[in-house]
């Protein structure tokens, strides 16, 4: 009989796994998007359990600060801002796609576990620190691995500001010749036919 | 000590699986915010793997969480930009289909 603790741990593991199998394959699957979008942000809950299983408590709060509280949230903004019902119309040859992209992805799914099973993993390791994960993480962050810290907050700034530039609807610039506006809003206001569907 | 009469290769099957179910969406779905989550899924199926060998393998010097920490802000970055792009395009084209995002295509 084993402890208690490995019961309680096999079980939360098993909770765990079935809810991000179950629920990615409800992203995918669902035709009603809302509901995908608030099944994603179950998946990302429930990866982050995963995560405190594996001994990385602040990994597990960034997971739900930061896909949780931003990226689900984001999302949902977006299927508001984009809802407009729409028949998406029969598309010649969907279902030799679905078909053929189904064994594609049940093969490479076969790959990853033959990989995972048939490679001698060197356990146990080194045993893990536990809580003091975090002050690892600190010193890494600032010695080893400091100049992609630095990338990041300069990703982080681009990504800011290319999502502003792309999304907002006034006109930034002015054609030099003509001095009409060349921007987004004269671009939705003319219809230009260049981006329009051919008939 | 937690997490080790679980096997390395339980996470790794739960990585895959949600790795593979992300591509399948990627492939089949016509709605482009549907595309955008199944490369959330995609992230996070990976995000899964280098916390695993980060906790099994490397259980002092966690390098993997560190990775972990730069792909989850890439992802974030991702999301922004991509959303932005989604609404731009949604303004132009009136639709979010993607079998109809076709202008460059032929």
């Amino acid at each position: 009989m084993p402890p208690l603790a490995e019961i309680t741990q096999l079980i939360v593991f098993g909770v765990l796994a079935t809810a991000v199998v179950v629920g990615a394959l409800g992203v995918v699957m669902l035709p009603n998007i809302v509901y995908s979008a608030f099944l994603l942000g179950g998946v990302f809950l429930s990866v982050a359990g995963l995560y405190l299983m594996l001994n990385a408590s602040f990994i597990a709060a960034a997971q739900i600060l930061i896909y949780v509280g931003a990226v689900n949230v984001l999302i949902l903004f977006a299927i508001m801002l984009v809802n407009k019902k729409e028949a998406m119309g029969a598309s010649p040859g969907i279902g030799l796609r679905r078909v053929l992209s189904t064994g594609v992805c049940l093969g490479l799914f076969a790959l990853l576990l033959r990989v995972a099973f048939s490679t001698p993993w060197a356990t146990p390791g080194p045993a893990a620190i536990g809580e003091d994960a975090v002050i690892r993480l600190g010193e890494h962050f600032f010695s080893d691995y400091l100049l992609p810290f630095e990338l990041a907050s300069v990703l982080l700034l681009m990504a800011m500001i290319g999502a502003i530039v792309l999304a907002r609807r006034d006109v930034l610039a002015t054609d030099i010749g003509t001095g009409e506006s060349v921007d987004q809003g004269l671009i939705e206001k003319a219809r230009t036919p260049l981006l329009m569907e051919k008939p | 000590m937690s997490s080790i009469d679980i096997p390395l290769e339980a996470y790794l099957t739960i990585a895959a699986a949600l790795f593979c179910i992300g591509v399948w969406g990627l492939i089949n779905s016509r709605n482009a915010v549907r595309v955008l989550m199944s490369i959330e899924l995609m992230l996070n199926g990976v995000n899964i793997n280098l916390m695993a060998f980060s906790s099994y393998l490397d259980g002092t010097e966690i390098r993997g969480q560190v990775y972990a920490i730069f792909v989850i802000t890439v992802a974030a970055a991702e999301a922004a930009v991509g959303l932005a792009i989604l609404l731009s395009l949604y303004r132009n084209r009136d639709t979010v289909d993607m079998e109809r995002f076709n202008l460059l295509r032929w």
